[in-house]
């Protein structure tokens, strides 16, 4: 028997029952297919919170009130008001920390921002003119927070390029006036006039830079949100550092903290009220979540993996019957257990060949729909590739040679007479 | 052009002993026709293994040709399968979902040496057998879509595609009312009479076995009593 021969037999072999093709098929297409699209989601999830975070700079620290610890989040907020606007001065001066190039402190919350009908739930950030070199935005329009601004609290606004879009349209926004509301018990609204507005960044920063409003932050601490602790001192959210030497991140950190240690009353080595966080930091403590991320779903992909697998043992069980009586036809009217195995492993390369391109695509075809509905990002990797593929030859060159051989050695009579 | 000597078969082990064949020794010319009758169980379909090399004896030899058949291999015994026999099964055994021709083309496809025909001829050669048994508008059915009578034609047909040297046919009327019996039978006949073919047939039906050149009657795995007759 020649191999186009036995191509031939084993084509018609699938040809003739569509049913246990198909289904067996499909064992493998869920398999391929949820591995590489579950994969590929871990990947680009992963991929966008490193990009994000490696994107700001490496050379960005941020001081953040209460404590931050590897591995866990952000502290209560009962400690939020523990960084004041005198701590950030004190960052900012050269004689204090001498290796700060830019010292950017804000004061962000969230509230609602109105423009006519439009109505958006954001984050305003209270910031002073060093925020736009801190983090390398650029203006595309109007102009920046000025220092004229933050010394009067003026009521103006700069928007982030998707924040425009979502509140005007089409048309432009500098010069109109938007409200943003006061949140708490007082309630009211404050009015603003949009000055500027900021070039997309890309939805990288994991801050989000597009949908930023930014305004003074004296006007954020005083008009919009309650910027003061209970000694009447007024406070910021986050100091963002930029370092101009990367090699000096970790000794400006411990300047941070001894200064910061003395100005609030603690001994040195005394755990603070503050924590100083680098992007390395940062970048340590989400790869650990994303890792869980990956593993889960990495989880998951296995549970798909096996769930086509026993789908593909179940359809081969089930006709074991009837291919044991092929098999013994085949050998009494003469074919051989080479002709026999022969035919079964090309069907079962048919098979899993064949259910591997669709499951290929159909994970690929996954991949690209979640990207393009921007929930998140995913990436196809070679690895999840390949181990999906060589699953589903694996499984279907098991499953499909199982039946066959154990039946291709019995006489033809046991094979014939096989319950 | 079968011998068969002392020839043995033990089922199973211990207390579930079968002695199907109990030293059975026989002989069936080159063109003869054979018919094997006997009692239910008595270890006729048995044999009727043995001779088609689908089963092994326990012990005793079989030469089919002047050739020893019990030391073969697995490919050997193929060979011999392809070549010299064709069998028609009491329950016909065609494959379900394939359709009459692909059926009579099946053996065709594991002939090797000289014999084996170039798979562009094999649609003829099934045609040719599927008209031989009366089947020629019946080429594109599939096993449900035909009688009883039709699916034993279109298995006959398949037995002979390869063109053996015997046929051996295990109660191949047995499943058929009498007219379609007598239309498969017709067809060996006519098989035997122009073609020259060896039969051996097991039957139950004794105006069938009457048709036969030698009737061999079977008890409890022995052949009772060879009687010759003439030919019907
Ligand atoms: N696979 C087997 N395992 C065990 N015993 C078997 C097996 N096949 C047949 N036998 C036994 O061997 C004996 C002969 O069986 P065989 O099928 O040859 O009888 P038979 O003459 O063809 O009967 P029938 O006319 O009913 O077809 C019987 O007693 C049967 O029970
Ligand atoms: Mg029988």
């Amino acid at each position: 028997m020649d191999w186009i021969e036995s191509l031939i037999t084993a084509w018609n072999g699938l040809n003739a029952n569509k049913m246990r093709s198909g289904l067996t098929m499909l064992g493998v297409i869920i398999g391929v297919a949820a591995v590489i699209a579950l994969l590929s989601i871990g990947q680009g999830v992963q991929e966008s919170i490193t990009g994000s975070i490696t994107g700001a700079g490496s050379n960005l620290l941020f001081v953040a009130p209460g404590s931050f610890q590897m591995g866990g989040v952000q502290a209560p907020s009962g400690s939020a008001a523990s960084l004041t606007y005198a701590d950030a001065q004190a960052i900012a001066d050269p004689r204090n920390v001498p290796d700060a190039t830019i010292v950017a402190p804000e004061f962000t919350g969230n509230t609602q921002v109105i423009f006519g009908s439009a109505n958006i739930n954001t984050k305003v950030t209270g910031a002073t003119p060093e925020y736009l070199t801190a983090f390398g935005m650029e203006i595309s329009r109007g102009r920046f927070i000025t220092e004229g601004d933050v010394n009067g609290r003026e009521t103006v606004a700069v928007l982030g390029s998707t924040a425009a879009s979502d509140l005007f349209g089409g048309f432009d926004p500098v010069g109109q006036k938007i409200k943003v509301s006061m949140p708490g018990a007082a309630g009211g609204r404050v009015s603003l006039t949009v000055v500027g507005i900021l070039s997309p960044q890309g939805g990288s920063r994991f801050s989000d830079p597009d949908n930023a409003i930014i305004v003074p932050i004296t006007t954020a601490q005083t008009k919009i949100f309650d910027g003061r602790n209970a000694q009447g001192e007024s406070v910021v959210t986050s100091v963002n550092v930029v370092v101009g030497n990367e090699e000096r991140v970790d000794a400006i950190t411990n300047q941070i903290n001894t200064l910061l240690l003395r100005r609030h009353g603690f001994k040195s080595g005394e755990e603070g009220d503050f924590s100083v966080v680098s992007q390395a930091d940062l970048l340590a403590t989400l790869t650990q979540v994303t890792n869980i991320l990956v593993v889960f779903l990495g989880a998951i992909a296995a549970i798909s993996l096996l769930v086509g697998g026993i789908g593909i043992m179940n359809i081969m069980l089930v006709s074991v019957t009837e291919r044991t009586r092929e098999i013994g036809l085949r050998k009494a009217m003469g074919a051989r257990k080479v002709d026999i195995l022969t035919q079964f492993l090309l069907e079962a390369i048919i098979l899993s060949l064949a259910g591997g391109a669709i499951g290929i695509a159909v994970g690929v075809g996954i991949a690209l729909l979640v990207n393009a509905s921007g929930v998140t990002s995913a990436v196809v990797t070679s690895q999840s590739v390949i181990l999906a593929v060589s699953f589903s030859v694996v499984v279907g060159l098991f499953f499909g040679i199982y039946p066959a051989n154990h039946a291709a050695g019995l006489k033809p009579i046991e094979a014939l007479r096989y319950e | 052009m079968i011998a068969i000597q002392n020839m043995t078969k033990v089922y199973g082990m211990g207390d579930a002993e079968v002695h199907a064949l109990g030293g059975v020794s026989l002989e069936i010319a080159k063109g003869e026709w054979v018919a094997i009758t006997g009692p239910s169980g008595s270890g006729k379909s048995t044999l009727m293994h043995i001779i088609g090399c689908l089963d092994s004896p326990t012990a005793g030899e079989y030469r089919l040709n002047g050739v020893e058949v019990s030391g073969m291999d697995d490919t050997q015994l193929a060979s011999v399968r392809n070549r010299e026999i064709g069998f028609v099964f009491q329950s016909f055994n065609l494959l379900s979902r394939v359709n009459a021709l692909q059926q009579v083309m099946l053996p065709l496809q594991y002939q090797r040496g000289d014999k084996r025909l170039p798979r562009g001829d094999r649609a003829k050669r099934a045609r040719e057998m599927l008209e031989l048994v009366g089947l020629g508008d019946r080429m594109r059915h599939l096993p449900t879509e035909l009688s009883g009578g039709q699916q034993q034609r279109v298995a006959i047909a398949r037995a002979l595609a390869q063109q053996p040297s015997i046929l051996l046919a295990d109660e191949p009327t047995g499943n058929l009312d009498s007219k379609s019996g007598a239309e498969v039978m017709e067809i060996l006949h006519r098989l035997h009479r122009e073609q020259g073919l060896t039969v051996v047939m097991v039957t139950h039906d004794p105006k069938v076995a009457a048709q036969a050149q030698r009737v061999i009657y079977f008890q409890d795995g022995l052949i009772a009593e060879p009687q010759q007759q003439g030919v019907a």
